[in-house]
């Protein structure tokens, strides 16, 4: 067992920080999911993953895919952190001369693996990922992040499939189960029913964690690693806007940024 | 300054009274503005989810029973993400299904160019039975939604995020097929569409203070295109620039190239996105960084009447 991480706790903080930061100056952005997703984000770049930022085409790098490409600001944070590129670009999120666009585009930002935006795609890329790590008996791992909004697009289904059929165990998908999208609760706008239970169906292994729990998150990792033949989906419950006391649970936080005195407070809650 | 959506929501309210009218949308109702419909009629409102290709196969079940679905999405998850089922299953036996889509083009901005469609009025425009309108302020985004809604066949409406300015009168009759001489010029002529009509008129003061003679045409129907005009306006300047907030293959550009290659050929220039996908940053600095202004337009006139032959 893993034990409470705390200079995980601290990394994560100062994401939090970066990411409260970033949207506010930009003005506007996703600052909900991106709080919700942090954690897992924290662990999987700060513990769990190989990545080499002076070399981010490492062949042999784990590949981490946000298929939630709104939560950007959770992955470029994380990115610059880790040394990709200087965190003060951070700053310069959605300018026209910056490098980090709204969604994560590979061709712009060192690291950013995959282009996404556009929901539903992720987990057939991680697939495509996954597939070819088994052709080149290379030991990477591959890691998806999706929303619980996201599981409505057919193509996470479509995929879903497709990695148990071909046994991917060289991949872990996270389901961001923060029970918000943009019209509201995932569960009025259109509910996903036992989601645990329909990935289960789908042949997957399924992991539930609460995901703001560091000792959880990387126990569930360090599982998923011990499973053969068949893909993890670690079903991480999580708070949209987590660590930002007005942030939390508002669905009107999904898309909107924080104002100048909006940004002080949740930075001195942060502190 | 209203942006075409905003005159889309109120329109769908007061389109409500009729109870055949059904909107769908897929997690976006607040952005399209659906959810004011949603309000008023709840139970003619369908929200499927983030699931665009199930959205409209839905929005053709509901109008092979005898509604008249809208559904609404952004733009590039409207005609590119559900583009099979908006082509098989709607345009192909011609449903009565119209679709709305909202933040079309560079203007949405910050989101950046995942979220930027320039391609679905190619997309669109190339499907047979497809009726495709692209208003160019609120005043014609308005009568444009209700026109949709008199007509039996599939329908492509294209709307923006940011606030246009108007360029109708109050009393403006928009018609499905019909092009619209809104300044009249002996020179050249700017086609223009959506949110480029307001550029195209500027663009025709500047060029007014060069001792140039501009026309100004407005085409929202792009499919049926309004080629009586297209060619008599052609006859008439000898020269032609079109203008839209779309990628220069595909679009009006094409369009009007396809009318004019054909009937009565001049020369012509596109003004456009340049074959290259949009990026982050604000609308304003976004339509200079592809050359959407008036200034592009005017410019584009210039090279326009160089080519032109005695
Ligand atoms: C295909 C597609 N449809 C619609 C959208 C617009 N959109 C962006 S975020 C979002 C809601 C996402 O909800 P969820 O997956 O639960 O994300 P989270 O709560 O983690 O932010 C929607 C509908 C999109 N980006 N892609
Ligand atoms: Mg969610």
């Amino acid at each position: 067992m893993v034990e409470k991480d705390l200079a995980l706790e601290d990394k994560a903080k100062v994401l939090r920080k970066h990411i409260v930061k970033m949207i506010g100056e930009a003005g506007s952005g996703h600052p909900g999911g991106s709080l919700s997703v942090i954690d897992i984000v924290t662990a999987l770049y700060f513990e769990v993953m190989k990545v080499n930022p002076d070399d981010p085409k490492w062949p042999d790098r784990d590949r981490f895919i946000l298929s939630k490409g709104h939560a950007a600001p959770a992955l470029y944070a994380a990115l610059a952190e880790k040394g990709f590129f200087p965190v003060e670009d951070l700053l310069g999120l959605r300018q026209v001369d910056s490098h980090l666009q709204g969604h994560p585009d590979l061709k712009k930002t060192p690291g950013v693996e995959v282009s996404t935006g556009s929901l539903g795609h992720g987990l057939a890329v991680a697939n495509g990922m996954a597939l070819a790590g088994k052709l080149d008996k290379s030991t990477y791992r591959v890691y998806v992040v999706l929303g619980d909004g996201e599981l409505q697009e057919g193509s996470v289904w479509e995929a879903a499939m497709a990695s148990a059929h071909y046994k991917l165990d060289n991949l872990v998908a996270i389901l961001d189960y923060n029970g918000l999208q943009i019209d509201g609760p995932v569960e009025e706008v259109m509910d996903l029913g036992d989601v645990g239970l329909k990935w289960q169906a789908f042949g997957w292994h399924v992991i539930s964690i609460d995901g703001h729990d560091f000792e959880q998150i990387l126990n569930a990792f360090k599982e998923a690693e011990t499973i053969k033949d068949r893909p993890t989906m670690i079903v991480a419950h999580t708070v949209k806007g987590k660590g930002v006391s007005f942030m939390e649970h508002g669905v009107e936080w999904h898309g909107t940024a924080p104002n100048e005195d909006q940004v002080k407070k949740a930075l001195d809650e942060l502190a | 300054m209203k942006a075409t959506r905003d005159a889309y929501g109120e329109a769908l309210v007061q389109l409500g009274e009729r109870k055949d009218i059904v909107v769908l949308d897929a997690d976006l109702s607040k952005s399209t503005k659906t959810a004011t419909f949603a309000k008023v009629f709840p139970e003619r409102f369908f929200n499927m989810g983030i699931a665009e290709a199930n959205m409209m196969d839905t929005a053709a079940g509901l109008a092979l029973s005898g509604k008249v679905p809208f559904a609404s999405t952004f733009a590039v998850f409207a005609a590119g993400r559900a583009f099979d089922q908006v082509r098989n299953t709607i345009c192909y036996p011609g449903l009565n299904v119209k679709i709305a889509a909202t933040h079309a083009g560079i203007t949405v901005g910050e989101d950046g160019g995942s979220h930027q469609a320039i391609e679905d009025i190619s997309l669109m425009r190339t499907l047979p039975n497809m009726t495709v309108i692209v208003p160019a302020d609120a005043i014609e985004a308005e009568q444009a939604v209700k026109k949709a809604a008199e007509i039996n066949g599939p329908v492509y409406i294209r709307l923006g995020r940011s606030g246009v300015p108007v360029v109708h009168p109050e009393d403006y009759d928009f018609r499905i097929g019909k092009g619209n001489l809104l300044a009249d010029g002996t020179d050249v002529t700017i086609v223009a569409t959506g949110i480029m009509v307001a550029e195209a008129l500027e663009a025709k003061k500047i060029l007014e203070q060069e001792g140039i003679s501009a026309a100004v045409v407005n085409i929202a129907t792009i499919k049926p295109i309004d080629k009586e005009l297209l060619v008599s306006m052609a006859g008439k300047t000898g020269a032609m620039v079109t203008a839209e907030e779309h990628s220069i293959i595909g679009g009006l550009g094409s369009a009007v190239a396809e009318v004019l290659s054909e009937e009565y050929p001049v020369p012509l220039k596109r003004v456009g996105v340049k074959d290259v996908f949009g990026r982050s940053g604000k609308p304003k600095e976004l339509l200079e960084y592809y050359g959407l202004t008036a200034k592009n337009i005017a410019i584009a006139a210039k090279e326009v009447l160089s080519k032109k032959r005695g």
